[in-house]
């Protein structure tokens, strides 16, 4: 990717990925029976109305019964069905996390847990419907691979992707609209590695999910107006993490600075850390995220500029960092 | 060898093997292996020369606590040489003290209580979905009865009409800290079962015949999910260990082991019973 990407505007149709997400899975089962789709109440929020329309027969509903949605996923995809349990990941990620861990992870049964209207998506309903903790408890789980798509193409390519493998995965979307990081479509998406969407050398702007877009604005704002240059990556897959990647960015850039829509604890940030630490990368480094505290009111993009996920809060940190 | 029989057998090298890895679930293997006997000797489509046929019957142990009665049931099918038990809870053994799937015969990892039924619901769907025609047995303590989980799954398996589905409540009466009455009274089961939709059937747990008859008339009624409440005796079969709480995890000392044995080798009374 040359230098030339780096003015290229941000435009591009914005769709929310959850929406992408429910549109890929339609296209799937349309090719293969053998596509399920589980939900505990939540085909609204998943934008699984239509699917449920059209396919009938291959979507399961287990009520408001977030234990019994992983369990019954597990079991049927025991028997080979490629399962998408899709539930509001607040609750999918916390109340059945028992259930992700043994009937799924420790069990091996290849079902793809959907979390929707993850981290602050819901805004103002507060936080018994944020999941600030997902990335955090799965992380700590051994066999299960987990993906936040920031964009309708990583959504689709996610989806497509992991319905092929028989694997556990965790995948994470948003439910507000995504514009299309690489209008181009010159990058492609493969599990596990990062993508870069901009190139520089002075920092590394990390972030994951719905917080790639404002980075990737923060990084146009730092050339344009303070003349830094920065990569932004989309680390889509939080584990297992992009090391190559990392180390690349690490010998190249100054400063590295993440940005996730989830906890300072036990996320993105303290992943990219523990690695760089302990290769000795001993880098200027910040991470930014919701901090340890009873989380702000209001709507995402409300929190979001509140915690300084956003074109101006990220470029203030990143500056912040450089002149360590 | 008849299946009375065999319960002993049974019954001898659960204690065997217990007594050598100095850990296991005593009494809840001893009241569960009547029921394992008929289920893998006259009821369940398994064969361990095709272990994984996808049209296989699925037997998920939802208290897999009591793994050694299953381990003894497995060796005994051919799933594995019996010797392997001898390495029961040791390093690096995949024979440890809850079924995973490293053992070839075990359907689930559980020992998490409250978790076999909900997959047992979504493997029985699964069958349904696909018009294929095996079936699936969960075994469940009555200790684990009160964790939510095995409710709502209760739910999704009526609303499904899974008659293909089948769980069997191992109904000894006592859990770790007491008897389940005193700790969380679950009763009346069986209406709380058929509230729920499912078909129920009592049965003497330890009465071969009788659990022979209840697996034969599956599914009790059509379009019903069934369960099985078995009335079984925690530590059955050794005098000193029935309805004793400390036998619930309790290993034997060498004179008790070879004191059970004893009684466990005695001649069979005529009718049957031990
Ligand atoms: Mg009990």
């Amino acid at each position: 990717m040359g230098n030339e990407m780096i003015d290229v505007p941000l435009a591009g149709t914005a769709i929310a990925n959850q929406e992408v997400f429910a549109e890929t899975l339609q296209s799937l089962a349309a090719l293969d029976k053998q596509v399920v789709v589980v939900t505990s109440d939540s085909r609204g929020s998943g934008k699984l109305v239509p699917f449920g329309k059209k396919y009938p027969a291959q979507i399961v509903e287990v009520g408001i019964a977030e234990q019994n949605l992983v369990g019954m996923a597990a079991g049927l995809a025991s028997t080979g069905k490629k399962v998408f349990a899709v539930s509001p990941a607040c609750f999918l990620t916390a109340r059945a996390l028992e259930q992700i861990k043994n009937d799924v992870a420790y069990s091996n049964n290849p079902v793809k847990l959907v979390g929707i209207s993850a981290g602050v998506s819901y805004g103002a309903l507060g936080s018994t419907h944020h999941s600030l903790h997902d990335f955090a408890v799965l992380r700590a789980i051994h066999n299960i691979t987990i993906i936040a798509p920031a964009d309708g193409f990583e959504t689709a390519q996610a989806v497509k992707q992991v319905a092929a493998l028989s694997q556990p995965f965790y995948l994470r979307f948003g439910k507000k609209p995504m514009p299309l990081l690489d209008i181009e479509d010159t990058i492609p998406f493969e599990i596990g590695k990062g993508r870069v969407v901009r190139e520089g050398d002075d920092i590394a702007l990390i972030a994951t999910g719905e917080t790639v877009y404002p980075a990737l604005q923060a990084a146009h704002k730092l050339a344009s107006e303070y003349n830094v240059e920065a990569t932004v990556i989309s680390m889509h897959t939080i584990k297992p993490l992009d090391e190559e990647l990392l180390a690349q960015v690490a010998q190249k850039c100054k400063a590295i600075l993440t940005v996730e829509e989830h906890s300072v604890y036990g996320g993105l940030g303290e992943a990219c850390a523990a690695w760089l630490l302990k290769n000795r990368y001993h880098k200027a480094f910040d991470l930014m995220g919701i901090p340890d505290e009873y989380t702000v009111t209001g709507s995402q993009t409300e929190i979001f500029n509140h915690y300084g996920i956003s074109e101006e809060g990220i470029a203030h940190r990143a500056l912040a960092l450089l002149r360590v | 060898m008849n299946l009375e029989l065999k319960s002993r057998e049974y019954r001898r090298k659960i204690l065997k093997y217990i007594l050598k890895a100095k850990a296991g679930h005593t009494g809840g293997s001893l009241s569960c292996i009547d029921i394992l006997n008929v289920l893998y000797n006259e009821v369940l489509n398994v064969n361990p020369a095709n272990a994984d046929a996808f049209d296989r019957d699925r037997y998920i142990q939802s208290k897999g606590h009591c793994v050694e009665a299953l381990y003894v049931v497995l060796a005994d099918k051919g799933f594995f040489p019996e010797s392997d038990l001898e390495t029961l809870c040791q390093y690096q053994s995949h024979y440890i003290g809850h079924p995973t799937r490293k053992i070839k015969g075990v359907e689930q990892n559980t020992g998490a209580l409250g978790h076999g039924l909900p997959i047992s619901a979504g493997v029985a769907l699964a069958a349904k979905m696909d018009s294929l025609s095996y079936r699936v047995f969960t075994l469940l303590g009555d200790g684990e009865l009160p964790e939510g989980s095995n409710w709502e799954a209760a739910l999704s398996a009526a609303h499904y009409k899974l008659d293909n589905l089948c769980a069997i409540v191992d109904l000894n009466g006592l859990q770790i800290t007491a008897p389940t009455t005193e700790v969380c009274n679950t009763e009346p089961l069986d209406k709380k079962f058929e509230s729920f939709g499912w078909a129920v059937r009592h049965v003497d747990g330890h009465d071969i015949e009788a659990l022979r008859a209840a697996f034969g008339a599956l599914p009790f009624e059509k379009e019903k999910p069934s369960v099985i409440i078995a009335h079984t005796v925690k530590g059955k079969g050794v005098s000193f260990m029935e309805n004793e709480l400390k036998w619930h995890h309790g290993v034997p000392t060498e004179a008790q082991y070879k004191l059970a044995m004893a009684e466990l080798e005695s001649p069979l009374a005529p009718e049957g019973g031990i």
